[in-house]
């Protein structure tokens, strides 16, 4: 009896239902087991690269050992660690404070010419990011535009200031390469903003400030909130801008694990550091989906 | 009773603060001043490093940035074969690149244009189990840092490398070579084509497909004639997208080329970090000119579309 009625329940899946779910798995196999392969995989064999013991002959041996982890703790890496985050945060809110306005005079800007306006961000975005990189090189080098103009021109110093390999460059180098990134999602939030209610702050005896701070910036905090995580992320896990800018006096994450794997032993060090350094991007990911949630309720 | 009625302590005669207005008025100059500076300094940092790039990539000066006269010979240093003092810089190594990075490029943007749309369209009109699983696995490497996805393709390479050649017992000798740059490449681009493809998809109602149906085309017919038409801008969007991110990588593609397999942007970075001199403002010059020519000639054909 019991036997009957388990048969009779089970759903009778169609022959064009069946060929459906074949389709579909037809259609998501190939990338997922792509990025299985290809991606999965050897994020895990940094992980375990992470807990092993280098070696002269073979890179890495057993047994599994936290000293790489440990070795962070030295202030050397602790120093680097902190200094990515810090660059990345200056990036962050320089990007803010010139993407914003920039943002708001592209979305004021008649129908006709916006779209030119907004080309204008992006095409220098489109070009060869190392190309935009070396051209902050040659304007910040020692021989670089900077210098001769102050040195040879003008004749404020004698000798050349330094400004390639501090995190000063570094910082002007992300800002360069992450802005359009600020100013894109800005851009989206202020353009479905309606106008009409700076209007009724007027009405309402505010002023340019009220309007701007009580009801332009919260209805455009998502697009600001987005615009700080696409910029964040990336700069904090930079490598061309920090090799290039910064060399050797303003290592960041991304610099110091280019470092560490180069020498043989140094595979399960770097792999660490670069754990540490997934670890941070998902914990600025994390934050960022906390904020996103609440300002979109909040509105 | 009456709601509409003033309250007894209400100015018979609409007044203003002058205080506070003349406060208003201050900062609405600070404001307009502002703003309307602020957006011409943005722009003139945006394009101003590319200006003055090219700008002196006509200086007569090998050795510094001092305004010294016009002169075309880093162009004709380029078009004669040699620039810079090593022997590996010359124009053949610089186009033997070029070629790679175009052959990498087209191959790993098929690739994923071709991986990215179907698991599009497989996750938004079928029901496939994992669906969440595959969703999280398509958008982590977009977050993912470089370094750490190009560590991991070189250590994952160099694993089953080791495997094969245990295997095979050192019959095949695997090294890294243009092919794991390309599977590199479509790890990065595939997730940006998905997810440009999708945001199209999902915008797009199902009603059109639901109506071929009805009028008697089969699922295959239903996508070539319905779906996929209509996808083609999201497809052309992201494959130009995948395009532009395999042309541009340094990071993960440092990690993965092997000897000979030496990319644009590699060779490059060699030149840039070996020195800075006018030929290679001229190269970069000449790679500025090529990319917004590309941009342009995509911008225009999108606008003749539209």
């Amino acid at each position: 009896m019991a036997t009957i009625t388990t048969v009779a329940a089970v759903p009778r899946v169609s022959a064009s239902e069946r060929r459906k779910r074949a389709t579909g798995r037809l259609l998501v196999w190939p990338a997922a087991i792509w990025l299985l392969f290809f991606f999965v995989f050897p994020l895990i064999i940094v992980l375990i690269y992470s807990f092993l013991t280098p070696d002269s002959i073979f890179q890495v041996r057993g047994p599994l050992t936290i000293n790489n982890y440990v070795r962070l703790t030295q202030p050397t890496y602790t120093g680097v660690i902190w200094r990515s985050l810090q660059t990345a945060l200056v990036t962050t809110i320089i990007s803010v404070l010139v993407g914003y306005p920039l943002a708001w005079f592209i979305s004021t800007r008649p129908k006709e010419t916006r779209n030119l306006f907004l080309l204008m961000v992006v095409i220098p975005f489109w070009t060869n990011f190392l190309v935009r990189t070396y051209a902050w090189l040659f304007i910040l080098n020692d021989n670089g535009l900077i210098n001769s103009i102050v040195k040879d021109y003008l004749h404020l110093v004698d000798t050349p200031i330094q400004l390639v390999n501090t995190s000063f460059a570094v910082t002007i180098g992300l800002v360069y390469g992450y802005l359009p990134f600020m100013v894109l999602p800005i851009y989206t939030s202020l353009e479905k903003l309606n106008f009409r209610l700076i209007e009724a702050v007027y009405d309402l005896g505010g002023n340019d400030w009220q309007a701007f701070w009580r009801v332009v910036l919260p209805l455009t905090l998502p697009g600001v909130l987005a615009g700080c995580v696409l910029v964040f992320i990336p700069a904090l896990g930079a490598f061309v801008t920090p090799d290039l800018l910064g060399g050797a006096k303003a290592l960041m994450m991304a610099t110091q694990v280019n470092d560490a794997v180069s020498s043989p032993t140094g595979k399960p060090f770097g792999s660490a550091l670069s754990i540490v350094l997934m670890a941070l991007v998902s914990i600025a990911l994390l934050i960022y989906f906390r904020f996103a949630d609440r300002s979109e309720t909040a509105l | 009773m009456t709601e509409m009625a003033l309250p007894d302590d209400a100015p018979k005669v609409i007044s203003y603060d002058k205080r506070k207005l003349n406060n208003d008025m201050s900062i609405r100059r600070v404001g307009k001043v502002g703003l309307a500076i602020t957006p011409w300094i943005g722009y003139l940092f945006l394009w101003l490093p590319i200006a003055i790039l090219i700008l002196f990539s006509f200086n007569v000066s090998r050795t510094n940035a001092q305004w010294q006269g016009f002169t075309l010979k880093w162009y004709e240093g380029i078009f004669a074969g040699q620039f810079g003092s090593e022997a590996r810089f010359n124009t053949l190594n610089l186009l033997a690149s070029l070629q790679r990075s175009i052959l990498v490029g087209v191959l790993s943007t098929i690739l994923s244009t071709v991986l990215g749309t179907s698991v599009s369209i497989g996750l938004e009109r079928y029901k496939v189990r994992f669906n969440r699983v595959i969703e999280l696995l398509l958008y982590l490497p977009v977050v993912i840092p470089e370094i750490t996805m190009g560590l991991s393709l070189l250590l994952f390479f160099s694993f089953s490398f080791s495997i094969i050649r245990q295997i095979s017992g050192g019959a095949i000798l695997p090294g890294l070579s243009l092919v794991t740059v390309i599977i590199g490449h479509v790890v990065f681009s595939m997730p940006f084509v998905a997810i440009v493809v999708r945001a199209r998809l999902a915008g797009m109602p199902r009603s059109y497909e639901e109506a071929a149906r009805d009028l008697g085309a089969n699922e295959w017919q239903t996508f070539y004639r319905v779906t996929l038409p209509l996808l083609m801008p999201g497809i052309v969007a992201g494959a130009l997208l995948a395009f532009t991110l395999s042309l541009d990588d340094y990071v993960v593609t440092s990690f993965t080329a092997g000897p000979g397999s030496t990319t644009l942007p590699l060779f490059v970075y060699g030149l840039i970090k070996f020195q800075v001199t006018p030929d290679i403002n001229a190269i970069s010059t000449l790679i500025v000119i090529a990319s917004m020519g590309l941009v342009l000639f995509s911008v225009l054909l999108q606008r003749r579309r539209a």
